[in-house]
């Protein structure tokens, strides 16, 4: 092979994977941050292991970034790949599966040694052999060999320079995807620059030898171009789900005036909140990073009754901690925002893996009638919008608010035309800020049946809330029993009330049809493009996807009725469908269910559907 | 000095007080709300400035009975929620009321944390040794052996001692006082009340229903308490009994006990109490001491000055990134690092 072509194309999927310390999400991250600046659509999906440094070279240590980029908006992270950089053998067999018929492997040479083949459980010598790869394009070039040669002249020891190996890498795939190496070598230099800039020289001088080698020796029979994507006119920036829920949670608080507080305490995969609004500072951002959960969401109920928008974020695990408290924000009907980045349960379950099997904790998880309102987002992008909406909702409702999103939109990012702030609307929430006539009231009510909040340090306003039930209107404790029977409907019409401030539902597709796919949260990019491929073939198969869970907005029922059969698809045993099952209970719900600590395959999705439409 | 002219009425609310008859709860409140007035004039805080915030327990329905902001949380969370309140807005004069149950068993996370951090808090630790509110049930004050319903057989767990357990969470402020000692009590609290950082005052607290006398070795009345207490003030000679003949000294690394003339003991060998110091040796042995080997201190036991106040240090750290950070609101953030633009 003498000439390599050019080729144009309209998505591909690169895995790039390795050993939990070879730095395949910062590769992976710059590969797609390179491509999102050329324009490209993109959706990725890291996918890592909960331990830090996992036994070197076994399975269990593989870590691996998924992108997927093309010359449209990418709504899923993509199934299959085009290319797997898999960096030793445990890498290639874990992510063996993954691999699109025509896919091209490139597998580091020097790391096929009897030992990284023993560790990763493979019988032979000949890996390629054993996982049936002979129809493949596999390439094995000598990378950590290679990577060592052009880096000679640094004067560097030898640890350092091996780790330099995934930029040679990515050089590779810089070369067969003829993306630019600015962004990549700017965002190194910058890395390094205190630390130590002749690190950032060699992880320069590794790709630009990845990229010439590719260039070289003509191992690869094309290079592709992707063209940019046909995107709405704006300023774009790329956001994972985690920075883009920390910042709409700022935008609230900047569109109410009021502070913003956070009470955390680290956990994967939601830590990444805590630490974007500890940045904050200059936004008047207070973060408590607290002794556990509890005191988490403590702090927060005590900074909103003293007048901050006050937030606390967590995963599963926390939230099971937080759930006493969150009944005392319940009771003393104080905003707050709690958001669980999902992940898979039970107990410490599978920390860095995707689920959506929170719901029923978020909905129900507490004791007494203890009803709160229930969001979820569905891509990285949007946690801006449903953190704003949470927060907007718990500030002008005065009622705790849990969204819910998970790992796999929480770490996954995609491109994001960047809002602008007049756009929102302000949001009021019921203050009062001097006594009426003939005292203040706590508990007295306004049309949407939220409280009045008086923060102390208002002459005139002092009062007392707190857990024991409260007298309707005096908020002084209360233990008879038609005052408790009121409070008890009052709280939950509270909550309902929220339905008449929030969107009616929408679906994707014809309002009637052969099959209605029904989701929530952050499935949705997967279910929307196995809808689609089903609708571009002509079937009458339509998508409701909700955000909001409780109380679910206006028009449901009548979506619903439009469908021969309902199918709800989670990643859980079927939580939401058994609460609609109660909510709507006119209405048969087929289920379809994963809980593999992965997002949905589009793949799966549609033999699923293709068989209901039978 | 400000003068706002409170008084205690000023801090009295219109519910009924539902403590037992004969309990040292109603002390404690007529202490506070004494000791209010003088709090906001020395400290200038208004009164709608006073916030309480408590967790569970008879110590906890405090809150109910002040005419101030009041915070009634649930079991153990209370200097959780109070750290919260106070770090949102530094402006108000926060204060704890807690249990020996609520902030040393089921809140002892939360109760340590806010010691470390120094949150400026004013806490007030009712310890009676029992559950009061479910009935009867050991604490973790109770003494070892000590017998109730949950311990028919007696305890076989050794007891927190408040003072230590502050101290060794690196405590600023602790004093103690004992619940009929009120002008004691007022005291401390208006030395906790100035103080910048957590304060922790122990009050010795009788339970009449179900831990009556639990204090009556060293507190039972005015002449036992004279005869078997310290009181502590700083700069004063550690002196006590009726006729303040009696005074401690520190010999072999411990505390002891003498009397002034004998065994050649003079004033000049009795110790000045230092509340200032960072060394907690003294403060811990202090804290620790038990009748009838030594008397009971009371008044501020320790009481040093510490630059690092949580609430006021996250206040300033918002000031100072915001006066030098480009990013001033959400679209300069939305903005910041790299974006492309799609024309």
């Amino acid at each position: 092979m003498d000439k390599t072509l050019e080729k144009e194309v309209h998505d591909v999927v690169i895995r790039f994977s390795g050993d939990s310390g070879d730095g395949m999400q910062l590769t992976g991250t710059l590969f797609s941050d390179t491509s999102a600046l050329l324009g490209n659509g993109i959706s990725t999906f890291p996918d890592y292991p909960a331990e830090i440094r996992a036994p070197q070279g076994t399975i269990a240590g593989v870590s691996g970034f998924q992108v997927h980029f093309g010359d449209s908006r990418q709504l899923n992270p993509g199934d299959y790949c085009d290319v797997l950089v898999a960096m030793n053998p445990a890498a290639l067999k874990a992510n063996r599966k993954w691999l699109k018929s025509s896919a091209t492997v490139i597998l580091d040479g020097d790391s096929l040694t009897e030992e990284h083949l023993r560790k990763a459980g493979f019988k032979t010598l000949d890996p390629l052999a054993e996982l049936n790869l002979e129809g493949y394009n596999v390439v094995v070039p000598d990378i950590t060999t290679m990577t060592r040669e052009a880096l000679k002249e640094l004067g560097l020891d030898n640890k350092t320079v091996v780790k330099c190996k995934n930029m040679f890498a990515l050089g590779i795939c810089f070369f067969l995807y003829n993306r630019p190496e600015d962004h990549a070598k700017k965002y190194l230099e910058s890395k390094f620059a205190k630390k130590n800039p002749l690190i950032a020289e060699a992880n320069k001088r590794a790709i630009d030898a990845g990229y010439n080698y590719a260039a070289n020796t003509h191992q690869f029979a094309n290079t592709y171009t992707v063209a940019p994507a046909k995107l709405q006119k704006g300023t774009y920036r790329s956001i994972s789900g985690n920075v883009a829920t920390a910042w709409g949670l700022l935008a609230a608080s900047e569109k109410s005036g009021l502070p913003l507080f956070c009470g955390s305490y680290p956990i994967t995969p939601a830590t990444v909140i805590l630490e974007e609004l500890a940045k904050r500072r200059d936004l008047g951002v207070k973060t408590v990073q607290a002794e556990d959960e509890i005191a988490g969401i403590c702090t927060a109920i005590g900074a909103s009754f003293a007048g901050n928008f006050a937030v606390t974020t967590t995963s599963g695990p926390g939230l099971s901690l937080k759930s006493e408290a969150l009944g005392l924000a319940v009771m003393t009907e104080l905003p707050l925002v709690v958001v669980d980045v999902q992940r898979g349960g039970p107990s410490t379950g599978l920390p860095t893996k995707t689920e959506q099997s929170d719901l029923q904790q978020a909905l129900y998880g507490r004791n007494g009638e203890c009803p709160v309102v229930v969001l979820a987002a569905s891509s990285p992008s949007d946690c801006f919008h449903y953190a704003f909406e949470a927060g907007r909702i718990a500030m002008e409702h005065m009622t705790p608010v849990i969204l819910l999103t998970d790992g796999f939109i929480a770490n996954g990012s995609e491109p994001w035309r960047i809002p602008s702030m007049a756009d929102y609307p302000a949001i009021v929430p019921p203050i009062v800020n001097e006594a009426p006539e003939g005292g203040f009231m706590p508990y007295a009510r306004n049309e949407k049946l939220a409280r009045g909040w008086a923060f102390p340090g208002k002459p005139g306003l002092e009062h007392r809330v707190g857990g024991l039930e409260k007298d309707a209107l005096k908020g002084s404790i209360s233990h008879d029993p038609a005052n408790h029977q009121l409070m008890v409907k009052t709280r939950a019409a509270k909550v309902a009330k929220v339905a008449e401030d929030i969107p009616a539902q929408t679906v994707l597709g014809d309002t009637t049809g052969d099959l209605l796919v029904v989701g929530w949260g952050g499935t949705r990019g997967h279910l929307q493009a196995a809808v689609e491929r089903l609708q571009a073939e002509g079937r009458k198969v339509s998508l409701c996807h909700f955000n909001y869970i409780d109380p679910l907005p206006a028009g449901v029922r009548e979506i619903f009725a439009g469908f021969k059969r309902i199918v709800v698809c989670e990643l859980n045993e079927g939580q939401f469908a058994n609460y609609l099952r109660g909510q709507l209970q006119e209405f048969a719900y087929e289920q379809y269910n994963k809980c593999e600590g992965q997002p949905f395959t589009v793949v799966e999705l549609v033999e699923n559907f293709e068989s209901l439409l039978k | 000095m400000a003068q706002y002219n409170y008084t205690q009425a000023d801090f009295k609310s219109d519910q009924e007080v539902r403590w037992c008859p004969g309990c040292g709860d109603h002390a404690i409140l007529s202490a506070v709300q004494r000791a209010l007035p003088q709090v906001a004039d020395l400290t200038d805080t208004p009164h709608h400035l006073f916030t309480f915030v408590s967790g569970i327990g008879c110590s906890s329905r405090f809150i109910y009975y002040m005419r101030t902001f009041g915070f009634h949380s649930v079991h153990g969370r209370a200097n959780a929620v109070a750290t919260g309140v106070k770090t949102a807005n530094p402006a108000l004069n926060v204060w704890v009321t807690t249990g020996d149950g609520d902030s040393l068993a089921i809140g002892g996370n939360h109760f340590i944390h806010a010691i470390r951090r120094n949150v400026d808090l004013n806490v007030i630790l009712f310890n009676n040794e029992i559950y009061g509110l479910t009935k009867g049930q050991y604490s973790p004050t109770s003494k070892l052996g000590k017998i109730t319903k949950t311990s028919p057989y007696g305890t076989v767990e050794k007891p927190f001692n408040p003072g230590e357990l502050v101290i060794g969470a690196k405590g600023t402020f602790f004093a103690r006082s004992i619940d009929m000692e009120m002008p004691t009590t007022q005291e401390c609290l208006v030395a906790a009340a100035r103080h910048k950082g957590m304060s922790v005052v122990e009050v010795m607290q009788n339970c009449v229903i179900f831990n009556d006398k639990t204090h009556a070795d060293f507190a039972a009345d005015k002449a036992t308490r004279a005869e078997r207490t310290i009181t502590l003030r700083h700069g004063e000679k550690m002196l006590f009994g009726p006729d303040r003949k009696k005074g401690l000294v520190f010999e072999d690394m411990k505390l002891k006990v003498v009397t002034v003339g004998e065994e050649g003991y003079t004033l000049d060998d009795i110790l000045t109490h230092d509340a200032h110091t960072k060394d907690t040796t003294l403060h811990v042995q202090l804290a620790a001491m038990k009748y009838p080997e030594y008397p009971v201190a009371v008044g501020v036991i320790r009481e040093v000055e510490e630059p690092t106040v949580y609430d006021r240090e996250v206040a300033r750290q918002v000031e100072e990134v915001k006066a030098k950070s480009p990013i001033r609101c959400v679209d300069d953030l939305l903005r910041s690092g790299e974006t492309w633009k799609v024309e």
